[in-house]
């Protein structure tokens, strides 16, 4: 019984860092209609970011803050530079610049950090030792953090002036640019709060399973299952999606598939939302008046 | 009296195509004027090039500064506001949240509050439904909301875009009157573009009569529903 109960605990606490990873593809797809591939490497870079930092000396959470700040600045030149220019292309110049900034990070993290696996330091003692039966320091730390992040990004929505122009220029642009809203800086602020969202993940992960260049892959998998599961115009949905996701892969790895075929209960997922429910558990199907 | 908006050889594209040719027209600060023509005549694109939602050319002054070229954010901070055809409104926002959009470049908090609060008085369905979604809103109310949230800008030129567009007449009869309440009591200019002629020439102080892209017409409002061509062609009678 204890171990059904960790099996499930520590899915939720993996499911905080899929919904999170899934709200970032999930900001940036209602802002563009875009998957950005790229949000997994994105992540790792900036989590190797962090692990610089720390083996410079820096205590943890300020090297934490700093590769956040960091993280959500890149984001937003990136979108400047890299973005903009094919802002009104087609979807498949946006997916191969996707592809592309995938590739680049990916590479550039193997580069400069090379592709050595590291550990990365967790700021809730270690890992593994168990507060409870249940579940480790560490997974009850970062399933708090995630949800603090969450939160934070709810209130900013809903109840701050940019929040709400944000909303509105993914939304309508057109009508936004009406209002005076600068659409094309909501897209950038769109995409710096989504990497530095993908940045907790990324260092919130990384004491689990290890630093190196391909630390996300996987994750990002998970998270695209969560983000689909829970209607990919859905935040919320993403976020329970990302719940649902990690305890039905802990489950099934344990008792029914083994941990080898972990990351196919994923693609599953993907798939079988795709084709049995396209529009998520929680997305709506637009209707609109004629 | 300086012109509050002057137009000179004003051409709009739509990509390659040229949909105005060098169409000239001037507004007076504190009047109506509509915009009249059929389908296809351009009235819409002399809308969105002032607003410079179409890739423009010429000449185009409002309050002597010059609006080609700019991007349309910035007309509007100037204090032009559009109602656009098909109303704009954000569907998934609230009512309430559409108004405070409407006020979003205004930094005076206190007084966007309080226009908001002087919204729901001149419109009580609105303020019913100030949490409900504005895509629940019916016709009629989603085009007093667009209005309202327009106002909310407290602009110095209101486009309004074909106002009667798919509403009952009696609907269309009322925001009519609550048009010319606004221009006579808070003073806003208006630009009308109008396929029911002989509303909007009641409702005008000065029409254009476009054709093709090109100004076939212009004069005080009375002067033109008198115009033997226009009764003919545009007021049916």
């Amino acid at each position: 019984m204890d171990a059904f109960l960790h099996q499930i605990f520590s899915g939720l606490a993996n499911g905080c860092i899929y919904g999170s990873v899934g709200l970032g593809l999930v900001m940036i797809y209602q802002a563009t209609h875009h998957i950005n591939f790229a949000q997994g490497e994105m992540a790792t870079f900036s989590t190797f970011i962090a692990w610089a930092l720390i083996q410079s000396g820096w205590p943890y959470w300020a090297a934490f803050f700093v590769t956040v700040a960091i993280s959500f600045i890149a984001g937003l030149v990136i979108q400047r530079i890299i973005l903009r220019p094919v802002e009104k292309s087609p979807v498949l110049t946006n997916v191969i610049v996707f592809i592309g900034l995938l590739v680049i990070f990916n590479s550039m993290a193997g580069w400069i950090f090379d592709h050595t696996i590291k550990s990365f330091p967790s700021p809730f003692a270690q890992k593994g030792m168990l507060v409870t039966p249940w579940f480790s320091a560490h997974e009850v730390g970062s399933a708090l953090v995630m949800l603090a992040v969450l939160f934070a990004l709810y209130a900013f929505f809903r109840f701050t002036p940019i929040g709400l122009a944000m909303r509105a220029a993914a939304q309508n642009p057109d009508s936004a640019r009406l209002v005076g809203i600068r659409v094309s800086w909501m897209l950038a602020m769109g995409w710096g709060l989504a990497a530095a969202i993908g940045s907790v993940a990324g260092m919130m992960v990384a004491p689990v399973v290890f630093l190196d260049p391909n630390m996300m892959g996987g994750i990002l998998l998970y998270g695209f299952a969560a983000a689909l599961l829970g209607g990919i115009d859905n935040p919320g949905g993403a976020v329970i999606g990302g719940f649902i996701v990690g305890v039905l892969e802990n489950l099934l790895g344990a008792y029914v598939i083994g941990t080898e075929l972990k990351l196919s209960v994923a693609l599953v997922l993907i798939v079988g939302t795709l084709t049995l429910k396209p529009d998520g558990l929680f997305g709506k199907q637009v209707v609109t008046r004629v | 009296m300086s012109k509050l908006l002057e137009a000179r050889k004003l051409c709009a594209y739509y990509g390659p195509t040229q949909v105005l040719f060098d169409i000239d027209f001037s507004l007076e600060p504190g009047q109506i004027t509509a915009i009249l023509g059929a389908n296809g005549a351009g009235k819409t694109t002399t809308l969105r090039a002032i607003c410079q939602m179409v890739r423009t050319s010429g000449n185009l002054e409002f309050s002597g500064q010059q609006l080609v070229g700019k991007a349309t954010e910035n007309v509007v901070r100037m204090g032009v506001a559009h109602v656009p055809d098909g109303r704009g409104t954000f569907t998934s926002l609230s009512v309430d949240d559409n108004l405070k959009l409407g006020a979003y470049v205004r930094g005076d908090r206190a007084e966007v509050a309080r226009d908001i609060e002087r919204t729901y008085e001149r419109f009580p369905r609105l303020a019913e439904r100030r949490n409900q979604q504005a895509g629940t809103l019916s016709g009629g109310e989603q085009q007093m909301l667009a209005i309202s949230r327009a106002l909310m800008l407290r602009p110095k030129l209101l486009l309004l875009d074909e106002p009667s567009f798919g509403l009952a007449p009696l609907i269309v009869a009322e925001i009519f009157r609550i048009m010319r309440k606004i221009n006579e009591e808070d003073g806003v200019s208006m630009l009308v573009v109008e396929q029911n002629a002989s509303l909007a020439l009641d409702l005008a102080h000065h029409a254009y009569l476009l054709e093709t892209g090109r100004v076939a017409l212009s004069g005080p409002a009375e002067d033109i529903k008198r115009d033997e061509s226009v009764r003919r062609a545009y007021l049916g009678y």
